[in-house]
């Protein structure tokens, strides 16, 4: 058997460590070593974005990693995004405001790239939004309410912006 | 789902990586962005022993003008190339390419060497390298040498990288004057690889003639192909419709495209032809400006 290694995240903003085989992939360890299930596996082929999460500050899919690989980083997950009192962060309402789901099996990993699209152009246009989530397929909604659920977190998050810069 | 077990090594330093090349030799695979090697390793196609992760080697990521050339680093990732200024304002045939490369996840870690080193004919870097002349640096136990990228596609998977070789630099010739490049692809859907697609780069004189002229043609052949017929016939012309219409259908006769599930070869063949149109045309506007 392949020696193992430890590895060490700040998943959440909560450190973790497992001893692992190289070959886990970053989406296992996830979803078994930390029982972080709200990152889906969705294909078999590195296609979905079912998988994706926020690593070092950009998206990646896990299962395109090993976790070996992300020993030292810092990692967010769906699991972050609402607050530590629980208040949905701005793209969550905007997915229920908007009905930016039906099944549900995409929407993490279109949280998580729209995450990191607004938090690096906060006011994107439609054309950006879509660019922004293309690496996410939905079998569901034809993606125009994903969009609008986007641009609904946009619009809260500048105003709440705009309020603190008043403040 | 699940590669095979192997051993995982992480070298702080490029010497260190090649001695771990040359130690394990054919059961070694260099692991940098992993984007296309990971997806092969779950498919259990790729089953390397060792993988050796780059990822931790300073000084490998950079794009930077230097001499006669723009270099860009062995680490360096699409998504920087994306949001480099730089690249942005002097070579957009650059940002045509990575920005159909895959999708951003995936583009977060890909890295421009490592689409040129895993030797794909279905990887867009390699055509545009072809037509912007580029050359690769091969660091391995011998030293450094350089690889002009004429010569560096050797057949499918396969490049002229030797075992213990890491693509540690590219280097594209700064553009003269006049000069202007574009890369048109078609595909299914975004992420997927082309269908066919164009890289075409011109330098003309003040009077429009051309005087150095390159064609890549992506996923329509075992390599990545130089349109050096298409290239030859424009030489010392002008870009206009007539020009342009001609070197298209010979690029579209020096592909050598297989039937398979993005078309029928005879439809890409007229793929390639019409791309070539519209790389070429956009070439020349943005040589003009």
């Amino acid at each position: 058997m392949a020696k193992k290694h430890l590895v060490s995240v700040k998943v959440n903003g909560r450190e973790q460590e497992a001893v692992v085989e190289p070959r886990l992939l970053l989406v296992h360890f996830i979803r078994e070593n930390l029982q972080l299930t709200g990152t889906h596996i969705g294909c078999d082929t590195s296609h979905c974005g079912a998988c994706t999460v926020v690593l070092n500050g950009k998206t990646v899919k896990s299962c395109t990693m090993f976790a070996v690989q992300a020993d030292g980083a810092e990692i967010l997950t769906v699991e972050g995004l609402a607050s530590a009192g629980g208040q949905l962060h701005a793209l969550q309402e905007g997915f229920r405001a908007e009905h930016g789901l039906q099944c549900g099996f995409c929407t993490p990993g279109m949280l998580m790239s729209s995450y990191a699209l607004l938090h690096n152009n906060p006011n994107p246009s439609e054309e950006e939004i879509r660019r922004g989530i293309s690496g996410n397929l939905c079998r569901c909604t034809g993606y125009q309410n994903i969009v609008g659920a986007v641009q609904y977190a946009a619009a809260k998050m500048a105003k709440v912006q705009s309020k603190a810069n008043v403040a | 789902m699940i590669p095979p077990a192997f051993e995982y090594l992480q070298p702080n330093t490029i010497p260190e990586a090649i001695m771990l090349l040359q130690q394990h030799g054919e059961d070694a695979k260099i692991l940098s962005g992993g984007q296309s090697l990971i997806p092969m390793m779950k498919l259990r196609i790729a089953r390397p022993a060792y993988l050796i992760d780059i990822n931790r080697i300073s000084g490998l990521s950079y794009i930077k003008e230097e001499g006669a050339f723009l270099k860009i680093g062995g680490l360096t990732r699409e998504a920087e190339l994306e949001a480099s200024q730089l690249i942005r304002s002097k070579y957009p045939i650059l940002i045509d390419t990575a920005h159909v490369i895959a999708d951003p996840q995936v583009r977060n870690l890909a890295t421009v060497a490592g689409n040129l080193a895993h030797g794909d004919p279905a990887n867009d870097h390699p055509a545009t390298m072809l037509a912007l002349g580029a050359q690769v640096v091969a660091t391995g136990s011998g030293g450094e040498r350089v690889i002009p990228i004429e010569e560096f596609f050797l057949s499918l998977f396969s490049t002229a990288l030797q075992p213990d070789e890491i693509l540690t630099e590219i280097r594209i010739p700064l553009a003269p004057p006049h000069s202007g490049g574009a890369y048109f692809k078609l595909e299914r859907k975004v992420g997927d690889f082309a269908t066919a697609a164009v890289a075409a780069q011109v330098t003309q004189d003040a009077n429009g003639v051309v005087q150095k002229v390159g064609i890549g043609l992506t996923n329509v052949g075992p390599t990545p192909i130089k349109a050096k017929k298409a290239e030859d016939f424009l030489r010392g012309k002008k870009l206009d419709g007539a020009s342009i219409r001609q070197a298209a259908q010979l690029a579209a006769d020096e592909a050598q495209p297989s039937s398979d599930l993005r078309g029928p070869a005879d439809y890409k063949k007229g793929l390639i032809k019409e791309l070539a149109k519209r790389a070429l045309s956009r070439a020349a506007q943005r040589a003009g400006t």
